[in-house]
């Protein structure tokens, strides 16, 4: 579990996050929804310390991760995955040192058990024989396969993704929510989100934030976002088509 | 190494050889008065190539092939989040990126300097074997005259600040970068402007200090 309190984030005068607190739940996928610029990227990235907070704690079950140093976070760093919203594989690497890459790292494993762990975390995200092509030979949804494989070779506790169905088609994009969502229950890990796709809410969505202008706004499940009378979420859940049409029925 | 070094090799060759070959044929021109010695020819190819073209002008020319090809790489990494998915890791990921490519720096381009004298004089000879202005034996007077090894050693003591240079400044516009493909482009010219100005102000306090 993941419990942000209070946190505040400014860059210069512009203050993006405004005393946002939020509870993210161990083995559910818990999703950050907004409109472009509302902060939800920003939060994330405080969360995972690409970015420091100006006051608050984010404590990983139980502990403090703004209180800690670069040394002392590390321990924790070890135990998070996290998916880029453009993959960011390595592009000098190929698909198998990119997986490899964090084991190397930290596991204390022989080469061979390195390889079968690869290997392993490749099959779960259903790709065979492609360990030795280059990102830039791989299709986005594979990229964001391999992205996962890389996010999870280290056995996290802790699984991030930003935009994980950004930029890939509509049957894809639910290959990938429902590979995150089998991943979460399986392993037991807290998953958090960001998104702007009302498709993944309603695949995935079990605990909904909705950030407005840097503020939690709301709170709740996907059943409970479509019922909701809140003006702001209301807007930005109804802002498409078919939204609108399935609204009407 | 292999990107910093070897594959600088070729465009090295190419010009120092052309440059060796037109500094002798310059000198060889403008030495026209006959109460100086024809092996001077030689002796300013050697001096001109061991004080200045190999280690300042081919430091000049790697900082624009090899410190355009930094920031733009370490550039493409910042905007792909690639730096972010290292910093998640745990891993310093200044340290990780930037600090292998100095030390290939550091050991590879002094090599390329070496290789660019050698070359240089090579170029030179050339010209004074198929030369009607000068003998090959007074080229080589040329070089063997007044050789102090403080030439070399003084070449790169140069060569050692350049490549730190030619690394360290790209590296930090590419690390530094924000935005998308047009900033990239932006911190490769900018990497390459900065460290020119850099190498050029270093072998000016340098020269001052170690030869006067």
């Amino acid at each position: 579990m993941i419990e942000v309190k209070n946190i505040n984030k400014s860059f210069g005068d512009k203050q993006i996050l405004h005393d946002i607190s939020v509870d993210f739940k161990q083995g559910e996928i818990n999703l950050i929804i907004g409109a472009s610029g509302s902060g939800k990227s920003v939060l994330t990235k405080c969360i995972v310390g690409l970015h420091e907070v100006d006051n608050g704690s984010i404590e990983y079950d139980g502990r403090d991760f703004t209180k800690m140093n670069f040394k002392a976070r590390k321990t924790i760093r070890k135990e998070i995955g996290m998916l880029f919203q453009g993959s960011a594989l390595f592009d000098s690497l190929t698909v198998e040192e990119n997986v490899k890459f964090p084991l190397e790292m930290y596991s204390q494993k022989s080469e061979e058990e390195i390889l079968d762990r690869v290997n392993f975390c490749l099959q779960r995200v259903d790709l065979v024989n492609i360990n030795h092509l280059y990102p830039a030979e791989l299709s986005g949804g594979m990229q964001k396969r391999v992205g996962i494989a890389r996010a999870i070779a280290l056995n996290p506790s802790y699984l991030f993704c930003d935009e994980p169905n950004s930029g890939l088609d509509p049957r894809t994009g639910i290959v990938i929510d429902n590979l995150i969502q089998e991943i979460t229950q399986e392993y037991n890990i807290t998953t958090i989100a960001v998104t702007h796709d009302m498709n993944s809410v309603m695949e995935t969505g079990e605990n909904i934030n909705f950030i407005y202008k840097g503020k939690n706004w709301w709170n709740g499940n996907k059943e409970d976002v479509l019922k909701t009378d809140n003006e702001e979420l209301n807007d930005f859940v109804y802002s498409s088509k078919i939204m609108q049409k399935f609204r009407n029925l | 190494m292999m990107s910093l070094g070897i594959g600088s090799l070729g465009l090295v060759a190419i010009i120092s050889m052309f440059m060796g070959a037109v500094v002798t044929l310059q000198t060889a021109a403008n030495l026209s008065n006959p109460l100086l010695p024809a092996y001077l020819i030689g002796y300013a190819t050697r001096e001109s190539f061991l004080l200045e073209m190999a280690p300042t002008v081919m430091s000049l020319i790697l900082a624009g092939k090899i410190g355009s090809n930094i920031a733009s790489e370490i550039g493409t990494m910042r905007i792909t989040e690639q730096i972010d998915a290292l910093e998640i890791m745990g891993i310093n990921s200044a340290s990780y990126l930037i600090f292998p490519k100095i030390v290939a720096a550091l050991c590879f381009i002094p090599i390329i300097v070496i290789y660019s004298m050698c070359l240089g004089i090579l170029g030179g000879f050339i010209v004074a074997m198929y030369s009607s202005g000068m003998t090959i034996e007074d080229y080589i007077t040329g070089l063997r005259y007044d050789f102090k090894v403080f030439s070399i050693i003084y070449a790169m003591i140069k060569t050692v600040f350049f490549a730190f240079v030619i690394t360290s400044v790209p590296s930090y516009h590419g690390y530094y970068t924000r935005g998308g493909a047009l900033e990239i482009g932006r911190s490769s010219t900018k990497s390459v402007v900065y460290s020119s100005i850099v190498i050029l102000i270093i072998n000016y306090v340098l020269t001052q200090l170690l030869l006067l």
